[in-house]
């Protein structure tokens, strides 16, 4: 029987002979994840439960990145419970501040992850290890603290739709260009239960980073997963990590409930305007919007490459008086590669600050709340009503380019008129 | 089971930043959360509940992050029982994980807010007491109903694992 590439990891993890859309399975899971927000309810689950070990220390990762560094006390104390859960069960992937990161940034980078993996993760945004072709997806606490007891979980196995990407990229425009696009033509619902696979000419083409980038927001148009079949790019990016990876593709008669086929050489720099990430406009067609923020960084784009490309419009410029640039790097290594190249310094010589790794200012946590009234552009993920601050805030998504022009200019700006 | 009670209408795309907003994530409790469930979208909105309310949404209700806190914050402030034309996947285990009854309808565009509705989980069947209609929808399936009547997922699997 044929399989897409999300069918068969399924397949493999459930144990079974064979699966459809529709069913329901218990799967193995090959990594837990959860951050400082959703650990402390999953752990006190599990600790409720009755349970005393963990079914596998080795499978369970911990990242405080939300709030962390701590932003208050009560942060602080949701963070230790990380810690001490960690210590307790010998849980060595617990990353303490200094060597954590953004969690899906993070994962990657460390081989925790890889391709045909079924990872869970209390964070919607789990679904971005998809672009090393594993099934990611996100899940609540409550799921976590089920595998923290028996390393399984339940899924309806979804059906996928195929997204077929062809022509050839403009200059500045990305992978975070191409989701946007995408959910801007199939709404914030337009994938609701499915897996999204990406795959064309142009997904062959595109870096890791910017693969990383389209399936991070595979959440936003509500998929379960958004899959991309690993070639050449993910093997390199894989090869090394201790662990071995397994490469699924789809086979070539697959069912798919639905097929887009759309010819991208056009495509401008976009941005998702307030407050849906569907609300998708050119970047050119915004430039009378006034902003107060710029934000380069999160589980998006707060990539290596992401960061060059801010730092390749932002050299020798200013940040326009008014606004406040904010760059916050995904990892401790991402850091430190920036610093190493120059990056860290063209962004604090340019008027903007250069943070340590957090998810904060993406979700309103800290670093970069938005006041009444305020309008941010940020390469993040989400644009919902207060989300970085104020109910009377506004944010509008970008690639890093046009956020770093923005900041030049105080206005939404196409970076081609840098 | 059966959950009468008061109607608070929303709208399509109700998100889990709506729902409780990130900067009350310093805590895992549901009363504490339930005092700012909604508060972004209607900030009298957790005075406004009696015990017992339904909240009935439109499509892709609870859509974006993964935080449980949502649910809780819910079931914190007294809903009973949330019926939308559809649920965001991770917003649809979660309640089911943690036990928070809710069905999808077809017929949300019927019932206006303020009506007092009768939801029926096992049947899908739904009364509007106040406009005297009755709609049907399709119960959960048999697992998931299964997880449900536990009262919740761990108690679900404490019996599985041990079994095993």
């Amino acid at each position: 029987m044929p399989y897409t590439i999300a069918e068969k990891i399924l397949l493999k993890h459930a144990g079974l002979k064979s699966i459809k859309p529709g069913e329901f399975i218990q799967a193995d899971v090959d990594v837990a994840l959860a951050n400082d927000i959703t650990a402390p309810l999953a752990i006190a689950e599990f600790k409720k439960s009755g349970f005393k070990k963990v079914f596998n220390k080795n499978k369970i990762v911990l990242v405080p990145d939300h709030f962390a560094p701590a932003k208050d006390l009560r942060s602080a104390n949701q963070c230790k419970v990380l810690a001490d859960f960690a210590q307790e069960q010998g849980i060595k992937n617990y990353f303490e501040v200094g060597r954590m990161g953004i969690e899906h940034a993070l994962l990657p980078e460390q081989g925790i992850v890889l391709p045909g993996d079924l990872v869970v993760g209390a964070d919607s945004h789990t679904c971005t290890y998809g672009a090393l072709g594993a099934y990611a997806t996100g899940m609540g606490s409550t799921d976590l603290a089920r595998a923290y007891i028996d390393g399984k979980c339940w899924l309806r196995v979804p059906a996928s739709i195929k997204f077929v990407y062809q022509g050839k990229l403009k200059p500045w425009v990305g992978g975070k260009d191409l989701i946007l696009y995408t959910i801007g033509q199939i709404g914030v619902d337009g994938a609701l239960y499915k897996v999204m696979e990406f795959c064309g000419p142009v997904i062959e083409k595109l870096s890791m980073d910017d693969r990383f980038a389209m399936s991070n927001m595979a959440i936003e148009a509500g998929a379960r997963a958004g899959l991309i079949a690993p070639d050449a790019i993910t093997k390199k990016f894989v090869a090394g990590f201790k662990r071995k990876p397994k490469f699924y593709s789809s086979d070539p008669d697959a069912v798919y409930e639905k097929t887009y086929v759309w010819d991208v050489s056009n495509l401008e720099p976009v941005v998702a305007c307030p407050h849906l990430p569907s609300n998708v406009k050119p970047a050119s067609s915004l430039k009378d919007v006034k902003i107060n923020q710029a934000v380069i960084g999160s589980c998006t784009n707060g990539r290596i490459s992401d960061l060059r490309i801010a730092a390749r419009i932002l050299k020798g410029k200013q940040v326009a008086r008014g606004v406040k640039l904010i760059v916050f790097p995904a990892t401790q290594k991402i850091y430190l590669q920036a610093v190493k190249e120059g990056l860290a310094e063209i962004f604090v010589k340019a008027g903007g600050i250069f943070s340590t790794p957090t998810c904060g200012p993406c979700l309103g946590g800290h670093m970069g709340i938005l006041a009444e009234g305020e309008v941010a552009i940020a390469t993040t993920n989400r644009n919902f009503l207060g989300r970085m601050g104020s109910p009377k805030s506004f944010v509008y998504l970008s690639n890093p380019a046009v956020a770093a022009a923005s900041a030049i200019t105080g206005k939404i700006t196409h970076p081609g008129k840098i | 089971m059966v959950i009468r009670g008061k109607v608070h209408k929303f709208g399509d795309d109700i998100n889990t930043d709506d729902i409780i907003a990130a900067k009350y994530l310093v805590s895992v409790d549901a009363q504490e959360l339930g005092k700012h469930c909604m508060e972004t979208i209607r900030p009298d909105f957790s005075q406004a509940v009696s015990p017992g309310d339904i909240i009935v949404a439109g499509n892709n209700f609870g859509c974006g992050s993964s935080r449980e806190h949502a649910p809780l914050a819910i079931k914190g402030c007294g809903v009973a029982a949330v019926l939308a034309k559809s649920f965001a996947a991770i917003f649809f285990r979660n309640a089911i994980n943690i036990g928070l009854p809710f069905l999808e309808s077809g017929d949300i565009d019927k019932i206006k807010d303020g009506d007092v509705i009768e939801i029926d989980l096992s049947s899908g069947i739904i009364r509007n007491i106040t406009q005297d209609q009755v709609y049907k929808t399709q119960a959960f399936p048999e697992f998931l109903q299964q997880i449900v009547h536990s009262g919740g997922l761990i108690n679900y699997i404490k019996k599985t694992v041990k079994k095993n």
